[in-house]
């Protein structure tokens, strides 16, 4: 018992490494806030262009999507990071982040939107079109708000996924939080490090799930 | 060279594609494998939790929702990385392939059991009181009245998650595993040119690509929202 308390969850070692790891965990946060928003409008976008309609447009978004749902994200940014410099592109580590994300998390969320925006009654745009709204005002005001309202779920079920995604910069070496931890266990030879990230990581992201368990019991109009 | 020569040189480049095609080949057959064993495994556990929670004994079902929060709010990546190179040191010592399995096997397991409970509280409660009163069992209103219609209601959203986790196995190259992902970086090192990794990206097409686009015809075929 005490070996595990000296391996697991040794104090000196926690002592050590937190501040370390807080700022591995400032980071996670940072880089969260980074491509959440880029992934949200790239979804939208595509999510947008789909309802314009056009059968070729289509055609290419369906591609573009399912292309990169098929595609590992980790296959991906290894891909970009480690491919670019044969073509003499000297990619900051973020940036091959945010490029791998943005295509990955684009396509999900552009499938959540594009769900949303189909869930409202053709009959809206044509009621909101004949007032005089424009085709752009009747996506702003009359279908976003309530499309969105009907795949809030699904919206932060995807963001939740992809804040677990951003351990994936720790292959490239970006200081977040897993890579942090993974560099304090290899200096103290010690499971602790590991440990205390993931408790930072439930810390963070088991009110989301106890928040999502909640949302789609009662979309489901479950008492329980 | 010129800047085409010089990317079709350094991605496509087929004498060293014909070279390295080996490798990449074996590391699908790990990728493959390690996938069937993680969905058995993984969608049955869920389903024998899901099971489990319908007897409704406190104890047991509050162990139930703890592990399927804590596997979801974890990042598989940190699960495979305890499991990998922390178990060790508690004196038990699981292969590259062990750990990734089993991380993955306990994510789609916890994600499985909340979308196949989900399915049974679905299926209305006068239907478990009709079937008990027409003299079945508990196990077997659960089996003949209730699943069939509750498995029928998760097939979607349980499709499009066992397509997410087993992408999470390319997550094992970071242990070593001899997958596709890591076959095709380490010959990319090795040869020092790209053509491997597209060698790779493409393999994860071959498999993944027609799963995407089975799990969008699953969407509209059995369609779980009304």
């Amino acid at each position: 018992m005490d070996d595990l308390i000296l391996n697991f969850f040794n104090p000196a070692i926690i002592e050590r490494v937190w501040p370390f790891l807080l700022q591995g965990f400032y980071m996670t946060l940072m880089l969260s806030a980074l491509v959440i928003p880029l992934g949200l409008a790239g979804g939208l976008l595509i999510a947008m262009l789909h309802s314009l309609g056009l059968r070729w447009l289509n055609w290419l978004l369906i591609a573009y999507v399912d292309l990169f749902r098929a595609l590992p994200p980790l296959v991906l940014l290894i891909f970009i990071y480690f491919g670019a410099p044969f073509l003499d592109l000297d990619l900051p580590k973020l940036l091959a982040v945010a490029i791998g994300f943005l295509l990955n998390t684009s396509s999900y969320y552009g499938e959540v939107f594009r769900a949303g925006i189909e869930s409202i009654p053709a009959g809206q745009a044509a009621a909101a079109r004949s007032t005089g709204l424009t085709r752009w005002q009747t996506m702003q005001s009359v279908i976003l708000p309530q499309a969105i309202r009907n795949v809030l779920p699904d919206l932060i079920s995807n963001t939740l996924e992809v804040i677990k995604l951003t351990t994936l910069a720790s292959v490239v070496a970006l200081p977040e939080l897993l890579n942090n931890a993974r560099q304090a266990q290899a200096l103290t030879y010690n499971a602790t490090p590991i440990v205390l990230a993931a408790l930072f990581y439930l810390a963070l992201l088991w009110p989301i799930v106890r928040l999502l368990s909640r949302m789609e019991h009662k979309s489901l109009g479950l008492k329980r | 060279m010129s800047g085409w020569d010089r990317f079709v040189f350094s991605f496509f480049n087929l004498e060293v594609a014909r070279q390295y095609l080996p490798a990449i080949l074996d590391g699908m057959l790990v990728t493959i494998g390690l996938a069937l064993v993680i969905i058995a495994a993984g969608v049955l556990l869920g389903l024998l939790l899901a099971v489990l929670r319908t007897f409704a004994y406190r104890l047991i079902n509050l162990l139930i929702i703890v592990f399927a929060d804590v596997m979801r709010a974890l990042p598989p990546l940190v699960l495979i990385i305890l499991l990998y190179f922390a178990l060790p040191l508690a004196g038990m010592s699981l292969g590259a392939f062990a750990s990734t399995w089993l991380a993955l096997t306990l994510v789609l397991a916890a994600f499985a059991e909340e979308i196949f409970w989900a399915g049974i509280l679905a299926v209305p409660r006068g239907q478990w009181e009709a079937a008990r009163s027409t003299g079945l069992g508990r196990l077997q209103t659960l089996q003949d009245v209730v699943l069939p219609q509750a498995v029928r209601m998760t097939v979607p959203p349980l499709t499009n998650r066992v397509i997410a986790i087993t992408k999470g196995t390319a997550l094992g190259s970071v242990v070593a595993l001899s997958e596709i992902l890591n076959q095709a970086s380490s010959s990319a090192s090795l040869a020092g040119n790209a053509t491997p990794l597209t060698m790779g990206a493409l393999a994860y097409l071959v498999l993944f690509l027609p799963v995407v686009i089975f799990g969008r015809w699953v969407e509209t075929r059995f369609s779980w929202k009304k």
